[in-house]
């Protein structure tokens, strides 16, 4: 990757080049509006405030003039799906380079219209004026410049010194709809006619219907449609407490059954490790000159199952325009994945199905989005015509989403004389970390599989190492190890649904590298600091750790049940780096007092959401160490309410300050993963600090804390 | 089915539906007011908050019959973008939401502490804020903002 931006760039963009055509990201209005329409969408995380300074900076306009559309596979460029931390590097850059152009088409032709050379005309905010104050605009030449043109590679964005809006903290453009409780969220929207659809399901995983009477549902009053097809039932109501009255009445006639026997969720890593998987050797590196070892550290460490539990359940919309056409609304984080999904499921070709993006709540990976959008689709095909919202339940979001998987890691150190790494292994089993719609053969929705003629249930899979990886994301080491073997085992049964959540593997990965350094430096007697900077040479990695602990004035005296701990990390190796130093407190209980972090994202295009984006990261990867882990028998996931899955409240959170380093002449890169892995790590060192207790099974909760002091004593 | 009458962000109001409906489902469904928000149905997430009288309740979990000849306020009625609240422009001032589903609770709970409180330390305003749950971890920006917020109307 060039480290010098911008440049002329030799090639586009990569979702430039697929989708080159200047008018699918750019259009201008004749009353002073510009329309970016990106392929990525919101999901909570700022993205369309960063792309509209990036489009505002390069075309030289005021923000408020930029309108952002939501991505629909009716107009959109094909962006595939919003995740991996790459928006700002894939989407922002492709508006970068195709606003830079369309800004000089537009040269050309006010130089053409005016009559003076493009070199004395100048832009402001969208008036192109020369020399004798004559002048026109976008908006004037707009019907008269066609941008149905494919981008060429010439054009040359402007360089760091003259962004006026990128690079600055510009307030995020649809933070005061929701102060306001303007509707932007699907969940608030209501079509014409709409109707309400709610589907049954049990809570036993994979369930067989295996009775089930319809009149009380049927006598209900405002039931439309009564749809049951195979394991999969639902109803459609003129209300929302019609569709729930008619549910409750089949959910006590349902009788269901389940031959899948969930694992023993206090044996996690023995079931991972027993399971079938397929091996796949991720990394090796051979040292030049062969040290015999003195002696061999090995660690095992786990994270269990994590639920996205996004604030609203799951919600989509379906309208049956024809016999074979389908409109959806969805959350989703890629409206062309799910409508190859819907296709496949559907027997329909894609162009029948239009898929269009609207807000839902936060989005930490692939949750239930999907699932419901296919849901609303088989119910409002029972509708005649007429639109369908279905949103899920709180126990159905917590039971039947995809889970981030359960991992187990193991790491082995091989030591010289002196106690320096000579030797490394690394070995993870785990599920796949991603099941996402639209990439496969097969369909990845869950009412796919309930069908009379289902669908199989797609197991996951990991993306390849060269995209950052799944399980294996952030377990190659950054630091100069001499000689090491990656290895990862990736289960090819799935009892519990897996996919996509925010880091993927990377959080396990750093949890576990991390503080097997920790424990080494420990028993070497040097400081951690100190350890990581002589083992690391990428001055970038350097530079966030000596500056986090600066900011954190590493390392304070000991003080009895006051711990500190450090974590770093450069999410995917490729992506941002991030040091984090936690200040911890607590003898049963921890409680995390303080984070501290430093993060170089390179060009940071609006440094407040960067730190928002780290501060929340942080203060979610705090919630998943000290609270979260899906809870189970052997037939049923049981965590379904707030009260079995706790997430961090007001009163538990830390302090978060962040420390941006700013490079402006560095690509962007993504902030939303880049604090899980480090704060896991840094609160577990900040633990032992503390009470001189490694837990290496996470959450650490009094569970664990106690369990790993018997397992030290 | 029956009539019950309220305020509904100083507005009389009033309803024909069953008595033991869910508030939230009357809010959001008949009468078209989409702030307070769907959370969990079950009182443990804060999402559907609304002001009845001085405090903030679980819309969901409450009755309509519960609320006759009462005053409701949800975040619409707190204020609009032409007359904010002073929480409004602070959460605004301090960005202090990454989705911002659980911000119309949040507001309301907040606007109940203000009228109980109106010089919270930032640990009255997250002892407050203790029932609404927030996913994207914006916590701080919000305590501040509530700050924020009470220090502006103090110094009217």
């Amino acid at each position: 990757m060039s480290e010098r931006a911008p440049s002329p760039a030799p090639k586009l963009p990569v979702s430039l080049a697929a989708n080159p055509t200047l008018s699918s990201w750019v259009q201008f209005s004749r009353e002073g509006h510009v329309m970016i329409s990106p392929g990525k969408v919101e999901i909570g995380q700022g993205i369309i405030t960063a792309l509209a300074q990036i489009a505002a900076d390069e075309l030289d306009i005021d923000i408020g003039r930029v309108q952002m559309a939501r991505a629909s596979t009716a107009a959109s460029p094909n962006e595939g799906v919003t995740s991996g931390s790459l928006s700002v590097q894939q989407s922002g850059r492709a508006i970068r380079q195709a606003c830079a152009e369309v800004r000089q088409i537009f040269l050309g032709a006010a130089s053409d219209r005016l009559g003076v050379g493009i070199d004395a005309l100048a832009v402001e905010d969208g008036t192109i004026s020369g020399p004798g104050n004559i002048r026109t605009s976008y908006w004037e030449l707009a019907e008269h410049v066609s941008l149905d043109r494919d981008a060429t590679p010439g054009a040359m964005p402007k360089p760091p010194a003259r962004r006026m809006q990128a690079g600055y903290s510009v307030q995020r453009l649809d933070i005061p709809d929701k102060v306001f409780a303007h509707r932007r969220f699907i969940h608030d929207a209501a079509l014409p006619g709409m109707l309400h659809g709610l589907v049954l399901r049990s809570e036993l995983s994979a369930a067989k219907l295996t009775g089930l009477k319809e009149d009380g549902a049927r006598a209900v009053t405002g039931l439309v449609a009564l749809v049951h097809d195979g394991n999969f039932v639902g109803v459609v109501s003129e209300t929302e407490d019609g569709a729930q009255a008619a549910l409750k009445a089949l959910r006590r006639s349902a009788t269901w059954s389940s031959d899948r026997m969930l694992p023993d969720e206090g044996q996690l890593a023995a079931f991972l490790k027993a399971e079938p998987s397929q091996s796949t050797e991720i990394d090796t590196r051979t040292a030049s000159a062969t040290r015999e070892p003195v002696r061999t550290v090995r660690r095992q460490y786990t994270r269990p199952y994590i639920a996205h539990a996004s604030i609203a359940p799951s919600c989509a919309m379906a309208q049956w325009t024809a016999e074979d056409r389908v409109h959806v609304w969805t959350h989703s984080q890629g409206v062309y994945l799910l409508r190859a999904d819907l296709a496949l499921v559907l027997k329909l070709p894609a162009e029948n199905i239009t898929v269009e993006h609207m807000e839902g709540a936060g989005c930490y990976g692939h949750n239930a989005a999907d699932d419901v959008a296919l849901d609303a689709v088989l119910l409002a095909k029972a509708a005649q015509g007429r639109p369908v919202r279905v949103q899920w339940s709180r126990e159905d979001e917590m039971s039947h989403a995809p889970f981030g998987a359960a991992m187990a890691i193991e790491i082995e150190a091989d030591l010289d004389a002196r106690d320096e790494i000579i030797g490394w292994r690394h070995s993870i089993w785990s599920n796949g970390h991603t099941a996402r719609p639209g990439r496969a053969a097969e369909p990845a929705l869950l009412a796919a599989t309930e069908l009379e003629t289902p669908f199989p249930r797609m197991i996951s899979t990991n993306p390849p190492s060269a995209s950052g990886g799944g399980a294996d994301r952030n377990s190659v080491p950054l630091y100069d190890f001499p000689s090491w073997r990656i290895e990862c085992h990736r289960l090819t049964t799935m009892p519990i649904r897996t996919s996509a959540l925010r880091t993927l593997g990377a959080q396990g990965n750093v949890f576990a590298i991390e503080c097997f350094l920790d424990e080494l430096a420990a028993e070497r007697g040097e400081d951690p600091v100190e350890f990581r900077l002589r083992l690391l040479s990428d001055e970038r990695a350097k530079d966030v750790i000596r500056a986090v602990a600066r900011r954190a004035n590493w390392k304070p005296d000991k003080q009895a049940g006051t711990g500190y701990g450090l974590g770093f990390a450069r999410y995917k190796n490729t992506g941002a780096y991030c040091a984090v130093i936690a200040e911890v407190e607590g003898a049963e209980d921890i409680s995390v007092r303080r984070l501290t972090i430093a993060v170089d994202v390179g060009e940071a295009i609006n440094p407040d959401g960067v730190i928002n984006q780290i501060e929340g990261g942080a203060i979610q990867a705090t919630s998943w160490v000290l609270k979260e882990r899906v809870r189970f028998d052997r037939q049923r996931i049981t965590s379904t309410t707030w009260g079995s899955y706790p997430i961090l409240r007001f009163s538990d959170v830390p302090d978060v300050q962040v420390e941006l380093i700013q490079r402006s002449d560095s690509e962007p890169l993504g902030a939303g993963e880049a604090a899980h892995g480090p704060v896991t790590a840094a609160i577990a060192n900040a633990v032992f600090d503390a009470l001189g207790v490694r837990v290496r099974n996470l959450p650490i909760t009094r569970d664990s804390l106690i369990a790993a002091m018997e397992l030290n004593s | 089915m029956s009539n019950v009458r309220f305020r509904l962000n100083g507005v009389e109001t009033e309803v024909d539906a069953d008595p033991d409906s869910s508030l939230l489902g009357i809010l959001r469904g008949t009468l078209e007011m989409t702030g307070p928000h769907f959370g969990c149905g079950a009182n443990e997430c804060g999402a559907c908050h609304v002001l009845v009288g001085n405090h903030a309740v679980a819309a969901c979990d409450t009755p309509l019959w519960s609320v006759a000849d009462k005053d409701v306020i949800t975040v619409e009625g707190l204020g609009s973008a032409q007359a904010p609240h002073p929480l409004q422009r602070a959460f605004i001032a301090e960005q202090a939401m990454q989705c911002g589903y659980c911000v119309s609770g949040i507001l309301i709970s907040a606007a109940a502490l203000l009228q109980q409180n109106p010089t919270p330390t930032s640990g009255d305003v997250k002892a407050a804020l203790d029932r609404n749950l927030c996913r994207c971890g914006s916590h701080n920006r919000m305590v501040r903002a509530v700050l924020r917020a009470a220090a502006e109307m103090a110094a009217r």
